[in-house]
């Protein structure tokens, strides 16, 4: 009944291509962000920002990117891990080598180095697609761990081979090191998310995100038609791997602090954004969000339920939180293969047209 | 026919692939502004033309002039942006985007997108989307889709789908449009939707149009010149009337049904 576009009237081809068309989202967005800005930041404690907030971000981010890559112009990767450990390290070497330099700078130096190296490793898409091209960004994958690992250079010679992220502040507050406090490490990444994610939702709607899709549709009609598919798919390998660069800055120096590569950025983190995308929607931003909440919080909600409510030992726990999220997957995935964004598009639908669900 | 006014001159093009030859030195021209049909029966390398012509297949011999110059090999894209837009025998839109993405798509060749400005939607990439858009909606309202502007392309009946890809053609203002078998599989009222489109499309656009048709009462309906194509080779060229009469056409396309 109330939630449809009756009596909205858009006069503008830009009115008609916004993100939000329906007045009723576009007041759930400006409320969801308003509690995101204002709300959380009084609230947060450590637990929240460490077990929930943060890692939802970081991942959201990366999970825009790969999405970005896979969803939008149907080129799969596998070397996501592999990426986000190439943002994490440029971020360090410039932290410390410019300690004066903002750590916004920091952070967008990741992302660009990332995006120079997946533009690199995405030259093998020119030539080879699908299960090939995965295969290619898995040796990217194993190679940049490998480099991090066997290049002392990398992590300034310390004896441990972790990186430790200095303290860096933004106004006078810290964001990252030792002394971060929980509220300004979760805001410090919502403003990177917010900002990104909003940009990502621009590049999608207009002629870069068609020029991505239509390759991801149909390529070679795609290039009759007179897109370039070297532009379309390295600008796609550019601007995902800027923003999976991003989220492995974050990931390092404002969510771990310490890393150590093999163990923050291995192959599993790979196939978890992967899975992020796959359940949250390939091709959508809100799916990118959805799907790292999703696997996120799932875990968290679980351990909850089983160690703390239910008294079982960690381990078993442990164990059969793993069970449960395989499960889960593979249960939204027959449910709906196109993912949470689909789902939330069909439920919208049903509420544009209820109570007449014939009307139309 | 004066060679120096053709908008394209196709000279003696042979391809080949592997043992088979799908065109043996076929030369005709296209004339600006007209309606150029190429008929044949099935496997004749009609198809493999409108490739060789949009840059597609690579022929082994001859050339293609357009506007008086000889075309450089170059990949297809850059063939799109000289001017020429085709549409496919078996669909190929891009399935799920919308029907107005999809036409939207089609003016790629008249867009320079820059990632920044888009990222921030702002300026010149915002102001550029709408004047777009609104040569797209003009392109709606001609081809009467209006209701099926926002829905996926891959869930239309093939009937639309067919109207949406000459669509995405349309809207990158071609000079040359190519039109593979438009009305292949379309019923009676489908097909004079169809015939009517193309002749509006000359008209209205003053595009220079050829098209592959098995049809022919269609053919005689709206071409100007008509290529007979049999085996690879060119057996006829000439108006409808003129290879409706040729014996060797009679002989391999007309009098046997295919
Ligand atoms: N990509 C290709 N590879 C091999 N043979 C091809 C290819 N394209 C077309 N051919 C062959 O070229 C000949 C002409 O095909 P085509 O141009 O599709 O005919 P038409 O469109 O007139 O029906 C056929 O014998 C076909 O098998
Ligand atoms: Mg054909």
């Amino acid at each position: 009944m109330f939630y449809r576009e009756a009596g909205d009237f858009r006069t503008s081809y830009t009115d008609d291509s916004q993100t939000f068309p329906i007045t009723f989202d576009r007041y759930c967005y400006f409320a969801i962000l308003a509690v995101a800005f204002l709300v959380i930041p009084f609230l947060i404690n450590d637990y929240w920002a460490n077990a929930v907030l943060v890692p939802l971000l970081v991942w959201s981010m990366a999970a825009i990117g790969l999405n970005i890559l896979t969803g939008y112009c149907g080129q799969v990767s596998l070397g996501t891990g592999g990426f986000m450990a190439v943002g994490a390290y440029a971020c360090y070497k410039l932290m410390t080598a410019f300690p004066d330099l903002s750590i916004v700078f920091c952070v967008l130096f990741g992302g660009v180095v990332t995006a120079l190296v997946g533009v690199l490793f995405g030259l093998p898409s020119l030539r080879i697609k699908g299960f090939y091209l995965a295969v290619a960004t898995l040796a990217a994958q194993f190679f940049l761990v490998w480099l991090f690992n066997k290049v002392p250079w990398f992590y300034n010679y310390s004896a441990s081979g972790q990186i430790n992220a200095p303290e860096r502040t933004v106004f006078g507050i810290a964001v990252t090191g030792p002394n971060v406090e929980a509220w300004a490490k979760y805001l410090f990444c919502l403003c990177f998310v917010f900002v990104f994610a909003w940009g990502a939702r621009n590049l999608t709607r207009g002629a870069v995100g068609r020029s991505w899709m239509a390759i991801r549709d149909m390529d070679i009609a795609a290039e009759i038609i007179g897109v370039d598919p070297l532009k379309a798919k390295l600008s796609a390998f550019a601007v995902s791997s800027f923003y999976i660069g991003m989220a492995g800055a974050m990931f390092f120096a404002n969510y771990l602090g310490a890393v150590e590569v093999t163990e923050a950025f291995g192959i599993n983190q790979s196939f978890l954004v992967l899975f992020m995308i796959i359940v949250g929607g390939l091709g959508s931003i809100l799916g990118s969000f959805a799907g790292a909440a999703f696997l996120v919080l799932m875990p968290v909600l679980l351990k909850n339920l089983l160690a703390g409510w239910l008294g079982w030992d960690t381990s078993i726990a442990t164990h059969f939180e793993f069970i449960i999220v395989g499960g889960l997957i593979v249960f939204m995935l027959i449910a709906e293969p196109h993912g949470m964004a689909q789902l939330w598009r069909i439920i919208k639908e049903k509420l544009r047209l209820w109570p007449f669900p014939h009307a139309n | 026919m004066n060679d120096s006014a053709a908008l394209m001159d196709i000279r003696n093009i042979t391809l080949k692939f592997g043992g088979v030859t799908a065109l043996e030195d076929v030369s005709f021209d296209i004339q600006e502004g007209e309606v150029r049909a190429i008929i044949g029966p099935n496997g004749a390398g009609k198809s493999s033309m409108l490739n060789v012509i949009s840059g597609f297949y690579h022929p082994q011999e001859g050339g293609i002039w357009f506007r008086g110059e000889r075309r450089p090999a170059m990949p297809s894209h850059r063939i799109a942006r000289q001017g020429v837009a085709r549409t496919f025998q078996n669909i190929a839109l891009f399935s799920r985007m919308t029907t107005l993405d999809n036409i939207m798509t089609g003016r790629v060749t008249l867009m320079r997108p820059n990632l920044l400005t888009h990222m921030l939607w702002w300026g010149r990439a915002e102001r550029e989307e709408s004047e777009h858009r609104e040569k797209v909606e003009r392109i709606i309202d001609f081809l009467e889709i209006q209701t099926i502007r926002k829905t996926p392309v891959g869930r239309l009946p093939y009937g639309l789908q067919k109207r949406v890809e000459l669509g995405r053609a349309l809207a990158a203002e071609p000079a040359l449009l190519l039109l593979d078998e438009p009305m292949a599989g379309m019923n009676v009222e489908e097909k004079e939707d169809m015939c009517r489109f193309i002749l509006d499309v000359k008209e209205e656009f003053g595009t220079t149009i050829a098209l592959i048709e098995h049809d022919m009462g269609v053919v005689m309906d709206v071409s100007d010149r008509v290529v007979v194509m049999d085996y690879g080779r060119k057996i006829g060229d000439g108006t409808p009337d003129e290879v409706r009469n040729n014996q060797d056409v009679i002989d391999a396309y007309l009098g046997v049904q295919h």
